[in-house]
């Protein structure tokens, strides 16, 4: 346990996992609809502050969990109850938290039925996603991974629009097919190791197939929930359907899992297979970000193309991760925060603009850039920066990315390319028809500017995408060592595998 | 030019910010001002001379030998936000700061001569365009210079698409698609590659050595420089041209500004920029990389100049006759003889002041009277002399004709082709010329000595003074900086060194 560092004092990450819980708990005495939404904003904004520590606290110069707390669980089976962060996983954990807030805000007027369940789906959903950036224990990791369906699902099949039970069904039997497979690797790997502690899977002497058994075995779990091309289409089905909050959740936090899951587990866990099946990841996430591109080109519902253009973006990521470099890394993870704010945002503005006209059709919305002044401005930032406008933050990622593709391979480089362009392309189209429209926009003088509530709800993201793009280095240092160590010890396996087919040979 | 000297007079200076910052502050003051019309051209006309003084406080400094920088924003190593003024920012930033005040005098007579609608949106993304421009001029390294370039081709979509009518929706849709999808297929890659190979993008201090490592792959420095001057599409290089005669569907005044300063200005000057300060005289020589581009853009002139005489709408004539001279500005830096790019940068502001009053002659033709079609204005030239009279003489600068400023270049570029001993380019030069007079010509013969059709002249009269008084600047600018073209070409010259 040499690359943990034991958290002393209040034992802040259980606290921010039990928080939320609680406070749904809570909730479930009182029946009142706006103390509910009052009582949700408050714990998720106490959850969001508390969590503040985390990156003052934070130690930079070391690779090594940090803020850990471990406690014995089930002996019997080596199971334990521990948690910790690192530079891969704080920026996750403290998005998460971020977010939370503005997703009660985005409900507020928009949930009409059944508010206090829905409250406590969300806190619900906020404890187990927390959970998932920082469990160390591998069942409690699938625990929560799986426990995350249930919210998930109930969100979108009870709040959602027409065609919710289609959608929740699908987003539910998919994401449950990838995690059975993830099971079983779970169990062989324990079979292996004797313990379900992450780290202690780490690096080990697996044989080759085991490896790209496990591998596989992740790889179907993770890029269902990225989602990479071809194991997408439950992606858009579910955020067109899918309340604001829920859409934002999904798109800023859920996505995330699955390349977090990549760089905590396949990597470290798997570096053989990790190196032999690098080079097809990576076509795959061209295809997916070529593929997204076009694909969102041809929506007309604004939902489907932002959930489109998800897939293109993170496939921006998974692209970044296997490029197994510096630059690929950092702007992948970047990329991953980036998509976070800038889709999330997004897709609050598309839900301000549902709750006007009770569409999503980008006809209905030509032209509301005339009645709605500050809500286009919003727009336009979140868009400007969806197509990495530079100085916004998903220029940095998608350069830093782009660079490290070019320190790997120019061909491979040149053909991530064109998503820039496609992305450019569908959220120019997008803007100009809601911004501008055309010579016959429907009429729209029954629409109001967006009040006090909807911009604070907006304006942290605003924030953030100019924060983030003018200045990543606090949040590239962040990262910086953990990717650093990660890297090394792929390329010190790497050697060393070298080393012993020599000796073989 | 010595590296030494100059790296030690780069001077911090924090007025590089004030002057992107005025622009930008001007329009965003404009944006609040819908009910105030007078306020509101107050401020915009306050906000040019602001920052064009500005500007040419720089003046001193410059001439001096020193190089101002700013840096704003530090994204990466090696990647920053930061502004620098030296010579060659210097050419582009007095064009386009004095051009705005004259444009913010001209737009306001032409706006409400013809009672156009939103012209607050007009003044404010007017002066977001120049926000553009001027740090385009002001940038220090690549990035920066990109940052702004997008900046402006989003900033000017609302001014071509302003009448949003079907017609100037489809002309703004071909003006973004072209200017962003350019940017993005080649040059973001360029930009990222290079940053990969040289660790960074700013702009060294001369124009020789470039920022392209010596040990990159020949090929792959031809891929960047070809990526490189198609990425500017703003700089109406064909094939990648089309975007501007289709952005003639906005309101004269922007077709004016897009024409002579914010638009494909900064297409040219980034392109140079690049040529000089990216890639570099030595790396340009060692891979003939001149020759073959001089060549390429000669082919744009020629054929720009036959297009433009197929036009009959005057508008579109210039606006052909605009893709052929950009042409001539990159020609003369890729000769990469002294003269020669001397020629090439001048041509910058020569080009700049001339093509202004020609848009701003065409603008008061059509508010005067009403006519876009050259055929339409057979002796108008006598009901409106002073219109008329600046057309011609900004023609003669667009022909190359003494004294006025397009002779200037015209004769360095001459110069410097001989220098080069290029025949070609030399032919070239000349075919344009006589193919400039055949297409200017007869649109000035025709105002005064063509017989107006029967009944036509009847209530028209020569523009209004608002409009009249810019014309008047910029045409007599034009025969100035022919006669005087020292106080421009000083700058030029520090550029060569």
């Amino acid at each position: 346990m040499d690359n943990l560092i034991i958290n002393q004092g209040f034992p802040l990450l259980s606290f921010l996992i039990f928080f939320p819980l609680a406070g749904a708990a809570v909730m479930l005495f009182f029946r009142d609809e706006s103390f509910a939404r009052f009582w949700t904003l408050a714990i998720t904004t106490i959850t969001a502050l508390v969590s503040i520590p985390l990156v003052t606290g934070f130690d930079t110069t070391t690779a090594r969990f940090q803020f850990v707390e471990a406690h014995a669980w089930i002996p019997r089976f080596n199971i334990s109850y521990i948690l910790g962060i690192d530079g891969i996983s704080i920026l996750l954990v403290m998005m998460t938290t971020f977010i939370m807030p503005f997703c009660v805000l985005a409900s507020w007027r928009y949930i009409k039925t059944r508010v206090t369940p829905f409250m406590v789906c969300l806190l619900i959903m906020e404890t187990s996603m927390l959970g998932v950036f920082m469990a160390l224990d591998f069942v409690l990791f699938y625990i929560l991974w799986e426990f995350m369906l249930i919210p998930m699902y109930l969100l979108i099949a009870i709040w959602g629009g027409p065609r919710k039970v289609y959608a929740s069904i699908k987003f539910f039997l998919y994401t449950l097919a990838g995690s059975i497979l993830l099971l079983v690797a779970i169990i062989a790997l324990y079979l292996q190791n004797g313990s379900f502690f992450i780290p202690d899977m780490m690096w080990q002497n697996y044989s080759q197939t085991f490896q790209i058994l496990v591998f596989l075995a992740f790889f179907l779990a993770f890029a269902i929930k990225v989602p990479m091309f071809p194991f997408h289409t439950w992606l858009p089905a579910a955020h067109v359907e899918a309340p604001t909050a829920g859409s934002v959740i999904l798109a800023s936090i859920l996505l995330k899992m699955g390349t977090y899951g990549f760089l905590r587990f396949c990597l470290p866990i798997t570096p053989d297979a990790t190196f032999i099946l690098a080079e097809p990841i990576l076509w795959l996430s061209i295809a997916g970000i070529i593929y997204g591109g076009f694909t969102a080109l041809a929506q007309s519902d604004m939902k489907k193309l932002i959930a489109y253009s998800s897939v293109g973006h993170m496939g921006f990521v998974t692209l970044g991760i296997f490029l197994l470099n510096t630059r690929g890394m950092e702007g992948a993870i970047m990329q991953m925060i980036n998509h976070g704010v800038t889709t999330g945002a997004l897709f609050l503005c598309v839900g301000m603009i549902y709750e006007r006209t009770h569409s999503r059709e980008l006809s209905v919305a030509a032209g509301v850039g005339r009645y709605m002044p500050w809500y286009v401005t919003f727009l336009v930032f979140f868009s400007l920066s969806s197509f990495g406008f530079p100085g916004t933050n998903s220029f940095i990622g998608e350069f830093l990315v782009l660079a490290g593709a070019f320190d790997v391979n120019v061909t491979l480089a040149l053909a991530a390319i064109p998503g820039a362009v496609l992305a450019a392309a569908y959220m120019l189209r997008m803007l100009q028809r809601i911004v501008w429209g055309g010579t016959n926009n429907p009429d729209q003088s029954y629409l109001t500017d967006l009040n006090v509530r909807e911009i604070i709800t907006l304006t942290p993201f605003l924030i953030f995408v100019f924060w983030i793009g003018l200045k990543p280095q606090p949040f590239l240092d962040l990262m910086n060592t953990s990717v650093v160590a990660l890297l090394e010890q792929l390329n010190t396996w790497q050697q060393h595998g070298v080393a012993m087919n020599m000796i073989l040979q | 030019m010595d590296p030494v000297s100059t790296a030690t007079n780069i001077i911090e200076n924090s007025n590089l910010l004030l002057a992107v910052i005025i622009p930008l502050f001007g329009s965003l003051v404009v944006m609040t001002l819908k009910n105030h019309p007078n306020l509101r051209e107050f401020v915009s006309f306050s906000a040019a001379m602001l920052l064009l003084s500005l500007v040419l406080s720089f003046i001193p400094a410059i001439r001096a030998g020193q190089t101002l920088v700013y840096p704003i924003f530090q994204l990466l190593p090696g990647l920053s936000v930061t502004l620098r003024a030296d010579a060659f920012s210097m050419i582009f930033a007095i064009v386009a700061s004095s051009l705005w005040t004259i444009a913010v005098f001209y737009s306001m007579g032409y706006m409400r001569g013809s009672n156009e609608h939103a012209q607050t949106r007009f003044n404010a993304c007017f002066a977001l365009a120049i926000f553009g421009a001027i740090g385009v001029a002001l940038s220090d390294n690549l990035f920066t210079m990109y940052l702004f370039y997008e900046i402006v081709s989003v900033c000017t979509y609302p001014l071509v698409a302003h009448h949003q009518d079907e017609e100037g929706y489809a002309g703004a849709r071909k003006y973004i698609v072209y200017l962003t999808t350019t940017a993005k297929l080649f040059l973001l890659p360029a930009m990222i590659l290079i940053y990969v190979m040289a660790g960074t993008l700013d702009f060294p201090h001369n124009i020789y050595t470039g920022i392209i490592p010596a040990d990159a792959k020949d090929w792959i420095v031809v891929m960047l420089y070809v990526f490189c001057i198609f990425g500017f599409a703003k700089n109406g290089v064909m094939p990648f041209h089309h975007w501007l005669p289709g952005a003639m569907v906005a309101p004269t005044p922007v077709s004016a500004l897009l024409h002579a300063v914010a638009v494909v200005k900064v297409g040219v000057f980034c392109t140079t920029r690049t040529m000089l300060y990216v890639f570099g005289l030595d790396t340009m020589n060692m891979l003939n990389l001149g020759i073959p581009t001089a060549y390429f853009v000669g082919f744009t002139i020629i054929t720009a100049s036959v297009i433009a005489l197929t036009k009959d709408n005057l508008k579109a004539r210039l606006a052909y006759s605009t893709v052929s001279q950009l042409s001539y500005i990159i020609l003369g830096v890729a000769l990469l003889t002294p003269h020669a790019i001397e020629g090439g940068l001048i041509h910058i502001v020569n080009h700049a002041f001339s093509k202004i009053t020609l848009f701003f002659c065409a603008g008061a033709i059509y508010v005067a009277a009403h006519k876009k079609n050259i055929s339409e204005m057979s002796g108008l030239g006598r009901t409106m002399p002073f219109t008329f009279g600046a057309f011609a003489v900004a023609s003669l600068s667009m022909i190359g004709a003494p004294p006025v400023a397009g002779f200037v270049s015209k004769w360095y570029l001459l110069v410097g082709s001989m220098e080069a001993h290029q025949v070609g380019i030399l032919l070239i030069l000349i075919a344009s010329t006589v193919l400039n007079v055949a297409y200017f010509a007869p649109v000035t013969y025709k105002a005064f000595f063509g017989k107006p059709p029967a009944g036509a002249a009847v209530g028209i009269r020569e523009a209004p003074l608002s409009m009249l008084i810019p014309i008047l600047i910029a045409v007599t600018v034009s025969v100035i900086i022919g006669i005087y073209p020292n106080f421009m070409m000083q700058f030029v010259k520090a550029v060569t060194g």
